[in-house]
């Protein structure tokens, strides 16, 4: 009877184990299916990097390097501004910040992580927008650079929490043995505290990145919508996840339109992919 | 000469007290022991002279520790375990080479020379009886060295910013006889340059190394004097019971 028992329990804790992979995989399957079909009427080249994104003139003309290059513009700002603060706040709460400050900052950093992004994007729209008009003298407010602003603030509790962790788990032992030859605390964490949590940091940044890159509703607020090629931070820009979700809706099923949102999709899905492995890869090299 | 002098010493973590009006003295050039059971406060006395304790929070002290003659809270911390040095119970080099290793304190205390640098470590290296096992591998990582090499890595770490006193926190905890031998001979060598303490919970490892032994129990020095007379015949009965192994 009990090992009757037991095989039912393992074969179901089995069962739950290939739903995931299955359901991954069907998803996958159809996203591939769908987003294939368009390369029958247009080159994998041209779809990359053709310059040109009307879905619904006629010809329509599907090419998509103006969405890529949005997402990049977008995500490279979003970085640029969440790395330096998110690691130099992982360091403030892991080794400066009194025990009492560093519960309250990673509430905070909670709370921040809990701030669902239509509402960010909406908070962007009304403050940081018009700002960004007035400072820079624009004709309109809703650019990549806002974008990326709103998405830095999505990118740092990732980046911070996961890099606090790194420098956390490292040995007190590295820290005192420094303290103990008459480093400074920066010496300290400059040289040592820093390169042993690495490869943590590195994946911290990179799963904060991936966040910032699939991310849509916010951007779809804040950056303008236009799938121009941009030339500069201070334009509006469309980005690859903004696209699909403002046109699948009015995509005829079956057109081409529809399947080039669906090879949109792979290309975000191979980005993410790319991403995420690297970051894997940076998490276990550690041990 | 007087090295470290400590007057009238108490120190607590939260509320618990560890030491307890320790008076002791430590001399230039001698290698004093420090035995005990455990919870008898001789690592937290240990960490007292290069001040490791105040990283804890909770941490607490009345009483003086002198450096020369100078209250060691007066001397900026960086200078204070820049002169007094420290050797752990687990050999812990940094993820590092094992020449950063080394020249890590040199560095950070301002050394760039590249000939300097290589010059130290050498020194530095054979002062820990090390220069011979790794003088073809300087590159390699360091924890791909053997725990007794990796102790006197952390010994050779410790020398190579010529401090003039070197803490030794029970040092062979880990390591097997033999390297705990060449670590013990170690530092009957550095004796003539340094000065050193060992706490250790090996208590023939006092016998063999030090010059002068102190026993401590429940946070207070019980009794300090010459290492022979400590082991033959001590003055006080708890000493006795304690290295003849009724307790501990």
């Amino acid at each position: 009877m009990r090992k009757y028992k037991e095989f039912v329990i393992e074969k179901l804790i089995l069962l739950c184990g290939l739903a995931s992979i299955f359901f991954v995989l069907l998803i996958f399957l159809f996203l591939l299916k769908e987003g294939i079909s368009l390369f029958s009427t247009i080159t994998l080249k041209r779809f990359l990097f053709g310059k040109n994104w009307y879905p619904i003139s006629d010809p329509a003309e599907l090419e998509i390097l103006p969405l890529i290059l949005g997402s990049f513009w977008v995500t490279l700002g979003a970085a640029i501004i969440s790395i330096p603060i998110g690691v130099g706040c992982a360091i403030y709460i892991a080794e400066v910040a009194h025990p009492k400050l560093k519960e309250i900052l990673k509430t905070g950093i909670e709370l921040l992580a809990a701030i669902p992004s239509v509402v960010l994007g909406f908070i962007g729209m009304v403050t940081l927008v018009p700002w960004v008009k007035e400072v820079f003298n624009l004709p309109t407010g809703l650019t990549a650079l806002s974008g990326s602003v709103m998405l830095a603030f999505m990118a740092m509790p990732t980046i911070v929490s996961i890099a606090e962790d790194a420098l956390y788990s490292i040995p007190k032992t590295y820290k005192e043995g420094s303290l103990a030859l008459g480093a400074t605390h920066w010496q300290t964490i400059y040289r040592v505290l820093l390169p042993a949590a690495s490869s943590g940091i590195v994946a911290a940044v990179m799963l904060g990145v991936g966040r910032v890159i699939g991310e849509t509703m916010a951007v779809m607020m804040i950056t303008g919508n236009a799938a121009l090629l941009p030339h500069s931070i201070l334009q509006p820009v469309r980005t690859l996840t903004a696209t699909i979700a403002a046109e699948m809706g009015e995509a005829v099923v079956g057109s081409e339109h529809y399947f080039a949102l669906f090879a949109i999709g792979i290309v975000l899905f191979i980005i993410s992919f790319v991403i995420n492995v690297t970051a894997d890869t940076f998490l276990h090299k550690k041990k | 000469m007087v090295k470290f002098s400590i007057k009238n010493l108490n120190a607590w973590f939260n509320s618990t007290q560890v030491l307890d009006s320790i008076n002791l003295e430590i001399i230039t050039h001698e290698i004093l022991g420090i035995i005990g059971p455990s919870n008898s406060g001789k690592t937290t006395f240990l960490r007292m002279c290069n001040r490791l304790n105040e990283l804890e929070s909770f941490f607490r002290m009345t009483g003086e520790v002198e450096l020369d003659g100078e209250n060691s809270n007066q001397i900026d911390s960086q200078l204070l375990r820049k002169r007094v040095g420290m050797v752990f119970a687990l050999p812990l080099p940094l993820p590092l080479s094992i020449f950063d290793n080394v020249a890590y304190g040199a560095r950070i205390h301002g050394e760039t020379n590249r000939k300097k640098l290589a010059d130290i470590v050498e020194l530095a290296l054979t002062e820990a009886y090390l220069w011979e096992e790794v003088k073809d591998r300087l590159n390699s990582s360091a924890f791909k060295l053997s725990g007794g090499q990796q102790q006197r890595l952390c010994i050779a770490r410790t020398l190579a910013v010529k401090p003039e006193v070197i803490l030794f926190d029970e040092p062979c905890s880990g390591l097997d006889p033999i390297s705990t031998a060449k670590v013990e001979d170690a530092m009957l060598k550095l004796k003539k340059n340094y000065t050193l303490v060992l706490v250790t919970n090996n208590v023939k490892q006092a016998a063999r190394v030090a010059d002068r032994t102190a026993f401590f129990l429940s946070g207070k020095l019980i009794e300090l004097d010459k290492t022979e007379k400590i082991f033959t015949a001590p003055s006080h009965q708890k000493t006795d019971d304690y290295i003849r192994g009724k307790f501990g």
